[in-house]
């Protein structure tokens, strides 16, 4: 398959992404919305290191690194998401909402 | 210790010591150990003064290198002091001159309070010890120490009474006007190191060295001394300071005007004296700013009232003939006359400080009158000062004056026409002055006639000591026309200047010629003299001057006309700079910067507004920002 599915794809899984981030405010929303631009990443990653691997084709390891990077974001995200909800659900106890403007009450 | 060329640094040490101990205890000790410690300092420096003058005179010159004082490359400048004839002379002067001041100055500011009373020997003795510093130092940047030095001590006596606004305003002047001299030395020497690498007096007064120096270099350094010796002797136009210095206590006029700082123009010239006979064109300036000098001078001081100003325009006059006899290469007559006028200017002033004193503080003189009555030392001793300063045949001052009269007649007549004219006029305003105080009758308030009496002991008798060497001063130096090898003093310092008098062409004036000046001159003087008394003594000039006189009494408007000139310019252009470019330049950019940083954090404070839906947006926004730059922009 060209290269160039893969990009449309991710483009618009990463503007699907930026959209949400920008027009929700529902933060578990907001999350997965951050969660699809990370994935959107990842995708366009895989798809340069098979193609790297293609046109290198002899060396075994070549373009390898783009799927290592893949791993790595997927633990940080992993532990961005734990360390996320948690901070939803303290939200949420204390003032019965999600809603992520209520956020700006920090500053106070 | 069998030489006492060995230990000659004791002799700048011993008032730098006292000014220590006088300085730091003035607050401890009593008047009477303040006195003794600062007079007495200066004493022991005389008595070594007197031995090695004697061992100078015995042949024996010597240079003493202490420690490195410079060593920079190849630049080496010691820290050495030089003996010999002309600085033994020196040496002589102003400590012995300054020990009388000294002890006088113990009775004469004995009403000031214990702290200040110590002040002022510290700076007595500060003073003498730059003084010295000066005329010991075996190279130009020593001498430079002691240069600034006494310009430094000269400022602190002359504003001693700071309270008042226009004495402090007085030092000012002494100060920057010596400043503007000070910078002229300051460049010479450095013209001297680039071009000789050194500073010191045996080095640079060497055909050898002196070689390398092409004719317009030695000018310029000639010159540039010159301005310096100008600022610091008070020779047109750096004048002004010196009596304006009156503002100071009258025993430090007596230390500024006869032992210690306006001679020091005089040494440095006849120190220097080699280079100088090199430059005829520099010569030439000398005389006649030096004539031109003692004219304006003497006729400022026809007109003055203040009794300190008559005798400061009168020193300044007299530099003017010390400055006439270096350009006319009468190096001798010079050295001369800074020893009969220390001897005779020290006993005017001190005994003008004797008559201020008896008459609390009064110093016009159409308020005094007939004080002959009261103070019969005072009025002898003053007497005696006045004729020597006139040039009445057998007293000092007529011997070194008729020298430097004959020194000029033989660069040209015209010059010994306005000396002599300039010696007819310092005999009529100093008998004007001496009439019109002591002879007469008092024209004082009742109070002052009642408070009139002659002054302690510790004022009269160094008024004494001076008056017998203005009497007996000048027979050191009989001209060789009267008698044959009499001239004491040009034979002590022929191995100065003889290198001199082989560059300068000769001018021998038959005695016949001489007998003839010297006569012709007497005569004259004599005549002012008798003119200036009987009018004066009869009907001193009380009214305000008007016409011509009016423009003598002020001074020429030679104060006003640097007033416009310089001062005011000056002024202007500081409230310029302070105001505008200071206050708006400087400050409005500095403080523009502080409001421009704090405008537009204002401003940039409302983009944290805490909502996190806004911070993601420009986030995103900073993002499309970048890959529009990085596509677009880069390429």
């Amino acid at each position: 398959m060209p290269i160039n599915y893969y990009i449309t794809l991710a483009l618009c899984l990463f503007a699907i992404g930026v959209v949400g981030v920008l027009t929700r405010r529902n933060a578990i929303i907001v999350f997965m919305c951050i969660e699809l631009m990370l994935n959107a990443v990842n995708l366009l990653l895989v798809a340069f290191s098979k193609m790297h691997h293609l046109a290198k084709g002899a060396a075994a390891t070549a373009g390898s690194d783009g799927q290592l990077f893949v791993f790595f974001i997927m633990v940080v995200a992993a532990a961005e998401v734990s360390v996320g909800l948690a901070i939803i659900v303290m939200m949420y106890r204390n003032v019965h909402s999600i809603n992520i403007n209520f956020l700006n009450r920090l500053k106070h | 210790m069998n030489n006492v060329l060995d230990i000659v640094y004791w002799i700048p040490l011993l008032p730098l010591l006292g000014c220590i101990i006088n300085g730091l205890g003035r607050k401890s000790l009593s008047k009477g150990a303040v006195g003794f410690i600062g007079s007495g300092v200066i004493l022991a420096a005389f008595v070594l003064s007197l031995w090695v003058f004697f061992q100078v005179r015995g042949g024996n010159v010597h240079t003493a290198e202490y420690f490195p004082f410079i060593n920079v490359g190849n630049l080496k400048i010691p820290f050495a002091f030089q003996i010999d004839q002309l600085s033994a002379i020196w040496l002589l002067i102003i400590t012995g001159i300054g020990f009388l001041i000294h002890v006088y100055s113990t009775s004469y500011m004995h009403d000031e309070k214990p702290e200040h009373f110590g002040r002022y020997f510290a700076y007595l003795n500060l003073f003498v010890f730059s003084m010295l510093l000066l005329v010991m130092g075996a190279n130009f940047v020593i001498m430079f120490i002691g240069w600034e030095g006494v310009g430094l001590c000269s400022y602190l006596l002359i504003g001693f009474w700071f309270k008042k606004k226009e004495y402090s305003k007085a030092a000012n002047k002494a100060f920057i006007m010596n400043r503007v001299g000070d910078l002229a030395f300051l460049i010479a020497l450095f013209i001297l190191i680039s071009k000789l690498g050194t500073t010191t007096f045996s080095e640079i007064f060497t055909s050898a060295s002196l070689a390398k120096l092409s004719g317009k270099e030695i000018s310029a350094i000639t010159l540039l001394l010159f301005i310096g010796a100008t600022g610091k002797s008070a020779q047109i136009p750096l004048y002004t300071w010196l009596p304006d210095a009156m503002a100071g206590p009258t025993p430090v006029s007596a230390l500024i005007h006869a032992a210690t700082m306006v001679t020091a123009g005089i040494y440095m010239i006849a120190r220097a004296n080699l280079l100088f006979s090199m430059a005829p064109s520099t010569l030439n300036i000398i005389a006649i700013i030096g004539i031109a000098t003692a004219l304006l001078a003497a006729t400022i001081a026809l007109k003055q009232n203040d009794i300190k100003k008559v005798l400061a325009y009168s020193t300044v006059s007299q530099l003017g003939y010390m400055f006439l006899a270096l350009g006319s290469g009468a190096y001798v007559a010079a050295v001369f006359h800074v020893m009969t006028h220390a001897f005779f200017k020290a006993l005017l002033f001190l005994g003008s400080g004797s008559v201020i004193h008896a008459m609390g503080g009064e110093q016009d003189m159409r308020k005094m009158g007939g004080l002959s009555k009261y103070m019969k030392i005072t009025n002898l001793t003053f007497l005696l000062g006045c004729l020597a300063i006139a040039g009445i045949p057998g007293f000092s001052g007529f011997f070194s004056k008729d020298e430097i009269l004959a020194g000029a007649f033989a660069k040209s007549p015209v010059f010994y026409a306005l000396g002599l004219l300039g010696a007819l006029l310092t005999a009529f305003y100093m008998f004007r002055l001496y009439a019109t105080t002591f002879k007469g009758s008092f024209r004082g308030t009742h109070e002052q006639e009642h408070h009139l009496h002659e002054s302690p002991a510790a004022i009269t008798i160094p008024l004494i000591i001076l008056a017998i060497l203005s009497v007996v001063g000048g027979f050191v130096g009989v001209p060789e026309f009267m008698a044959h090898g009499a001239h004491a003093l040009s034979d002590f310092l022929h191995p100065i200047f003889k290198d001199s008098y082989a560059l300068l062409p000769a001018h021998e004036v038959s005695h016949s010629t001489e007998w003839g000046l010297a006569g012709l001159s007497s005569v004259l003087i004599i005549i002012t003299v008798i003119i200036a008394w009987t009018r004066f003594s009869k009907k001193p000039d009380l009214e305000p001057a008007s016409g011509f006189g009016k423009v003598l009494e002020n001074k020429w408007y030679v104060d006003e006309l640097y007033d416009t000139v310089i001062v005011k310019p000056l002024n202007r252009l500081g409230a310029f700079l302070g105001n505008v470019v200071d206050k708006r330049i400087v400050d409005g950019a500095v403080n523009g910067v502080g409001r421009l940083v704090r405008y537009g954090s204002r401003q940039l404070r409302w983009v944290q507004s805490g909502q996190t839906g806004s911070y993601i947006l420009m986030m995103v926004l900073g993002m499309v920002l970048i890959f529009i730059l990085q596509f677009f922009l880069r390429k």
